[in-house]
């Protein structure tokens, strides 16, 4: 088993016994839900804007070259410097430059899930560089040195009590833990951050090819402080975020709002097109748009999982999928997790080392009915798992369904085989049952089998007919 | 009507009554029952990746099933495996026409008995207090949430009482004994929702998620009860 599968598997086993943890988890989603569902409701069709969501995302896609090009040409007629970047290294390694170019000796940044994923932080302070991070929860979760433990709530598995005796110990000032005395605190840090930083460092939620512009959501304000103070401005964008029209936003701003955080709208939404004009008084004096590919061209190349790309990072399908609910995300070991995670995962970090992620989860579907733009989550999971199979198959796991089929085709045979070997297998079963010889023991530590029966449906229709 | 039945394994071997019980509703309705020697629906080796291994199965279900005029699945899941999954499986391969042609003769039974029968009242009585269950793939897959309730609302003394959320049982197949802990976990979770509306009974259309739960109670001593709902159908 490969290091990442075992971890997970130790992680899932420990997390999903701790009630505790369950019961912060599903306390803060069923809040969440109660509210999502309000909120969807003012939608006069949600069914049908998913489906025009979707849509628009693969249209987008289908057009990507496209549409990257004319957002470059737009943001770079308005004075921002446009960088591609093919992978994580690329865009680390143009993001330091831009550092060092501008000297910088503060940097604070905004929430970009983007940046998670190609480890930007380790590798700004590596060089020498002091980041900060401005979102609330992923402020907690840098003082605690952690990975977001969600991609839309990055401190939601830790209580106030925590929280307060974090500030205590890191910042040296708790006086309650009341949640408005908690920001407040933060907020008195973050406010000389801002002002000392020369660098700002934001992530994005959308761009807009006809109109070049890039749209970040928040609800702190903490975004646009990153993006106004700082000179100089650097926003990490995914390739796949760009919509062809800036009208797209009417849709998507307020369906990200309602199954991302159970809002009508968030509450910041800005639109950056450019760096400061001549004549005006704000904004940062260079903007640098870094633009990333990191495996999501390849994803595009994968004809029966592309909707992937659709994603919006929104998180629904974590706040609905049973697995998540008990196991966390700090479990999956990885940047995205959650279903989302465990289907592009793979793609980003390659098949082998991440498949285990496609079957852990029952295949409810819960999460392909939460998804806002109608990702088939589900069977892309499943698809996955046939990909790993072609790939490299378990020879054990092979070997039995190879038996399996073998036997399932003889009819008299597979007859003979569950009802007598089933029959067999009961009555030696208690001789070795809830011992580590106990071959059914991952079913029978926490289960009962039930009794197999004296006479089975197939015995009770033949002596029928 | 010439009904063609197809039993799972785990209701041929350890529920037979849940089988022997449609047989019964359906005879009484008046169609004709046939119940042909089928093996697995390969929905094992499918889910786990072994899609070749399953083709190997399940192209001869699909063979044995081809001519029949409908064919009852008397389980949601292997209901989805065979209606929706069958043909994305044959995809480019000889059996595909006839997965195509077999989805739409198949109904998973209480969709059968609702939808295509238009039968909703089968006189009969079960005074309790139940929660319904709704399978993930009878409900995701198989798109099933009215018919089982339209049941349930016809039988005598029968209150259903909904559970606050629509949450998967924990079970997957494989994936109970893969991720044991897991699947406990939910489990746990979904007899404690269940729990919570008073009911005497975990109703469902799916004997693989009761058995994942009645598992679960039997060793954790609690006191629910789980039943199919075609044994609340059956006549008496």
């Amino acid at each position: 088993m490969n290091p990442h599968a075992r971890q997970f598997n130790a992680d899932a086993r420990r997390l999903s016994a701790d009630l505790r943890h369950r019961g912060i988890i599903n306390t803060a989603l069923n809040k969440y839900a109660i509210k999502r569902d309000e909120k969807k409701a003012l939608f006069q069709d949600w069914e049908g804007a998913r489906q025009t969501a979707a849509e628009i995302k693969w249209d987008a896609l289908s057009h990507l070259d496209q549409n990257l090009e004319k957002l470059a040409k737009t943001l770079e007629a308005r004075g921002t410097r446009v960088h591609w970047a093919s992978t994580a290294e690329q865009a680390r390694a143009i993001i330091v430059g831009i550092a060092k170019a501008k000297n910088a000796r503060a940097i604070v940044k905004s929430k970009s899930m983007t940046s998670e994923e190609i480890h930007l932080n380790d590798a700004l302070e590596k060089a020498g560089f002091e980041v900060v991070e401005s979102d609330l929860g992923e402020f907690i979760v840098q003082l605690r040195h952690e990975a977001p433990y969600h991609i839309v709530f990055p401190a939601m598995h830790l209580t106030r009590g925590e929280i307060r005796e974090l500030f205590q110990k890191e910042l040296g000032d708790a006086p309650s833990d009341n949640p408005e005395d908690l920001t407040l605190v933060a907020r008195r840090v973050l406010r000389k951050k801002y002002v000392q930083a020369d660098l700002g460092i934001t992530g994005a939620n959308f761009a807009i090819a006809e109109t070049g512009m890039v749209s970040i959501t928040e609800n702190e304000g903490n975004a646009r402080l990153t993006a106004a103070l700082p000179k100089t401005m650097i926003t990490l964008l995914g390739i796949e975020k760009v919509l062809p029209r800036l009208e797209d936003l009417a849709l998507f701003l307020p369906m990200l709002a309602t199954v991302g955080a159970a809002q009508l709208i968030s509450g910041y939404n800005t639109l950056y097109s450019g760096p400061r004009q001549p004549g005006e008084t704000d904004g940062p004096e260079e903007w640098h748009v870094v633009l990333l590919d990191n495996r999501r061209t390849a994803l595009l190349a994968d004809a029966e999982q592309r909707d992937a790309l659709h994603c919006i990072r929104c998180g629904s399908c974590l706040n609905v999928c049973p697995i998540y609910r008990n196991v966390g995300g700090h479990t999956y070991g990885t940047t995205y997790c959650g279903p989302i995670g465990a289907v592009i995962t793979p793609h980003l970090r390659g098949l082998r080392d991440w498949k285990h992620l496609a079957y852990a989860s029952t295949l409810c579907g819960a999460c392909a009915e939460a998804c806002p733009v109608k990702i088939d989550l589900h069977h892309r999971l499943l698809q996955t798992r046939r990909n790993s199979v072609q790939e490299k198959p378990r020879w054990w796991e092979k070997l039995a369904f190879k038996g399996f089929a073998v036997i399932a085709n003889r009819r008299p045979l597979w007859r003979y085989f569950i009802t007598q070997g089933g029959r067999l297998g009961q009555r030696f079963h208690p001789l070795v049952k809830g011992t580590r010889l106990d071959p059914a023991y991952a079913w029978t530590k926490t289960r009962e089998l039930p009794p197999i029966a004296p006479q089975s449906f197939k015995e009770w229709w033949r002596n029928r007919s | 009507m010439n009904v063609t039945m197809f039993i799972p394994c785990f209701i041929d071997l350890l529920y037979p009554q849940v089988g022997i019980s449609m047989v019964r509703i359906l005879e009484r309705l008046g169609h004709k029952v046939d119940c042909p020697e089928l093996a697995c629906c390969g929905q094992p080796a499918f889910n786990t990746g072994y899609w070749h291994e399953s083709r190997e199965v399940a192209g001869r279900v699909i063979e044995q099933l081809h001519d029949a005029e409908v064919v009852v699945i008397a389980s949601g899941s292997c209901g989805a495996m065979i209606k929706v999954f069958y043909p994305e499986l044959f995809a480019g391969t000889k059996h595909e026409r006839m997965a195509q042609e077999l989805a739409p003769k198949c109904y998973e039974f209480s969709q059968f008995l609702v939808d295509k029968l238009g039968v909703t009242d089968l006189g009969v009585s079960f005074p309790h207090t139940v929660t319904y269950h709704d399978g993930c793939h009878s409900l995701r897959e198989m798109h099933i949430q009215e018919a089982p309730r339209q049941l349930m609302a016809k039988v005598r003394g029968l209150q259903l009482i909904e559970m606050s959320q629509t949450v998967c049982c924990g079970f997957g197949g494989t994936f109970s004994a893969k991720f044991p802990a897991i699947s406990t976990a939910m489990g746990d979770v979904k007899c404690s929702l269940a729990e919570e509306t008073h009911a005497d009974y975990i109703v469902s259309s799916d004997s693989s998620c009761l058995m994942h739960l009645q598992g679960l109670i039997d060793k954790q001593g609690r006191s629910l009860k789980t039943i199919h709902l075609a044994e609340i159908l059956a006549p008496s």
